[in-house]
């Protein structure tokens, strides 16, 4: 069995809002499926509630087999999760919030220090591990935020505009790191940044007032646009979602 | 279990790795030590007991457990780690019990430095040290009840000033129903049995029987309850807030 995420129908209403409408789509191993959209479309209410932090209000999302309203705690399991702008407690240590992290997740005394390890070496935390996370720069945030996310080795990965705020040095590293990833992972990542779509994303959704109006290879994609400029996919990003805008 | 251990000494560490903590402390330990010696009447009263010191402990938790208990939900939402927190592989009766146990032994903390007063009853008189635990008891005992009730309060809002509010307002109703002042808003209209509902709601009457010294099996299933059903309410609301 490859399809590690299956979201189906998947509705999500603020009062009148429709935020998310009608969402279907699927992430195998070995993928890393790139979601865009422009602000407000539903990025992250979908991955919210795929994560199991907002409640569906319609429609159905399996992770490894479980399903995230009936198996809630079996489906957190499977999947890390960068929150977007990454929310981390301020107050600890990296060291003491992986800790803290591992020991939720059950990870056992060894395995909490092994992981660590492993983690903190992927994406360079080494020099601030013992420092107060609130006195850490942005980019280091969001990273103690990724280590977080991959710390438990999960087979799904939902992250939320994990290159915003870092420079270009570290994009490359961290792109690098989900494409080393992905072998054996789903990951679905957010992010504005078009030309990460065509670096590591094998295909790649556009979202618009929380409707899918594009789904494909990014190659795919350009074909489907009516753009002049169809080698810059920020062109084609503009024409699909103003088309689906008007 | 391990979840909840877990998360009750993340929030306690949180406690203490602010100034804010050990100010609270001093502002406690200075208030007691006031209400205790001047106000309570100590030394004239000429009698080797500690209760002017318990009979001022409800008025102060109106206003301290407020302050210990405000950020605890509040907090979370407002730096936005409850999606953090939410979305890991927990039960939220696990972190709605991490949460409160954490708060509960910051006040058994700060209750248990107040140990110099004690050293010094027994050094002037001959005080029942039974009834002094047995009110040691009694006050941590309500300390969990208002404790749970801010807690509650906590997860309805993201801003920390409202939850204090909230948290002594609600404090104070549940203080005061037992006085005339309460009942007598009642007994205009309302059948008698509601007038004893609401007066037997009252933390200060419940209170006052065991600051006697009486451990009384009531009392105890009183605050218990309180602290239960509170619990319960908190899970629900955070329950209820994912869905919309
Ligand atoms: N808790 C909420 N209550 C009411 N409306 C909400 C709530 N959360 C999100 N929304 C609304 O739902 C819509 C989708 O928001 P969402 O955050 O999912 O967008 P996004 O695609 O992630 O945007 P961005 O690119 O800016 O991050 C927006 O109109 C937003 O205002
Ligand atoms: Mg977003």
């Amino acid at each position: 069995m490859t399809e590690v995420l299956e979201v189906s129908g998947l509705t999500k209403r603020f009062g009148a809002l429709t935020a998310v409408e009608d969402v279907s789509f699927h992430a195998s191993r070995g993928e890393v499926l790139g979601f865009l959209g422009p602000n407000g479309a539903g990025k992250s209410t979908t991955m919210r509630m795929i994560t199991g932090f907002l409640a569906p209000t319609a429609g159905v999302i399996t992770v490894c087999g479980n399903d995230s309203v009936t198996d809630a705690i079996e489906t957190k399991r499977s999947i890390g999760y960068l929150p977007e702008g990454a929310p981390l407690y301020g107050d600890m240590t990296p060291k003491a919030f992986l800790t803290f992290v591992g020991r939720v997740r059950g990870m056992t005394r060894a395995d909490i220090r092994r992981s660590i390890e492993d983690v903190v070496d992927k994406v360079h935390l080494e020099e601030v591990i013992f420092r107060p996370i609130d006195t850490l720069s942005k980019g280091f945030k969001r990273r103690v935020g990724l280590a977080q996310a991959i710390l438990h080795n999960p087979p799904l990965l939902i992250l939320d505009e994990p290159t915003d705020g870092l420079d270009p040095n570290q994009k490359h590293e961290v792109r690098a790191l989900l494409s080393e990833m992905a072998a054996e992972k789903a990951i679905v990542i957010s992010t504005h940044i078009l030309e990460e779509v065509d670096a590591i994303c094998h295909r790649a959704m556009i979202i618009a007032r929380g409707r899918i109006v594009a789904h494909g290879t990014p190659d795919e994609l350009r074909e489907k646009s009516n753009a002049k400029d169809k080698t810059s996919l920020d062109s084609v990003f503009r024409e699909i979602t103003t088309r689906a805008e008007s | 279990m391990r979840p909840t251990i877990s998360i009750m000494w993340r929030e306690l560490t949180g406690y203490f790795s602010t100034p804010v903590a050990y100010v609270f402390l001093v502002i406690f330990l200075a208030m007691v030590g006031a209400f205790t010696f001047y106000m309570g009447g100590f030394f004239s009263r000429g009698q080797a007991d500690l209760q002017p010191f318990f009979n001022f402990h409800p008025w102060l938790y109106l206003f301290l457990i407020p302050s210990i208990g405000m950020r605890l939900w509040a907090e979370e939402r407002k730096s936005g780690t409850i999606e953090l927190l939410m979305t890991l592989p927990l039960r939220t009766i696990h972190v709605v019990l991490g949460k409160f146990l954490a708060a509960w032994a910051f006040t058994a903390i700060a209750l248990a430095l107040t140990f110099p007063i004690w050293i010094s009853v027994n050094y002037l008189g001959d005080p029942d040290n039974g009834v002094i635990f047995a009110s040691y008891f009694g006050s941590l005992l309500m300390a969990g009840a208002f404790l749970a009730l801010v807690a509650a309060l906590s997860a309805l809002t993201k801003n920390q000033v409202v939850a204090f509010v909230l948290g002594a307002a609600v404090s104070f109703l549940f203080l005061m129903s037992g006085l005339d002042l309460v009942l007598g808003f009642f007994r205009g209209w309302a059948p008698q049995f509601v007038v004893e509902v609401v007066s037997s709601l009252s933390f200060l009457t419940n209170f006052q029987a065991i600051s006697r010294g009486v451990i009384d099996l009531r009392e105890v299933i009183f605050f218990g309850s309180m602290i239960a059903l509170s619990l319960l309410i908190n899970t629900a609301i955070i329950e209820l807030k994912k869905a919309n």
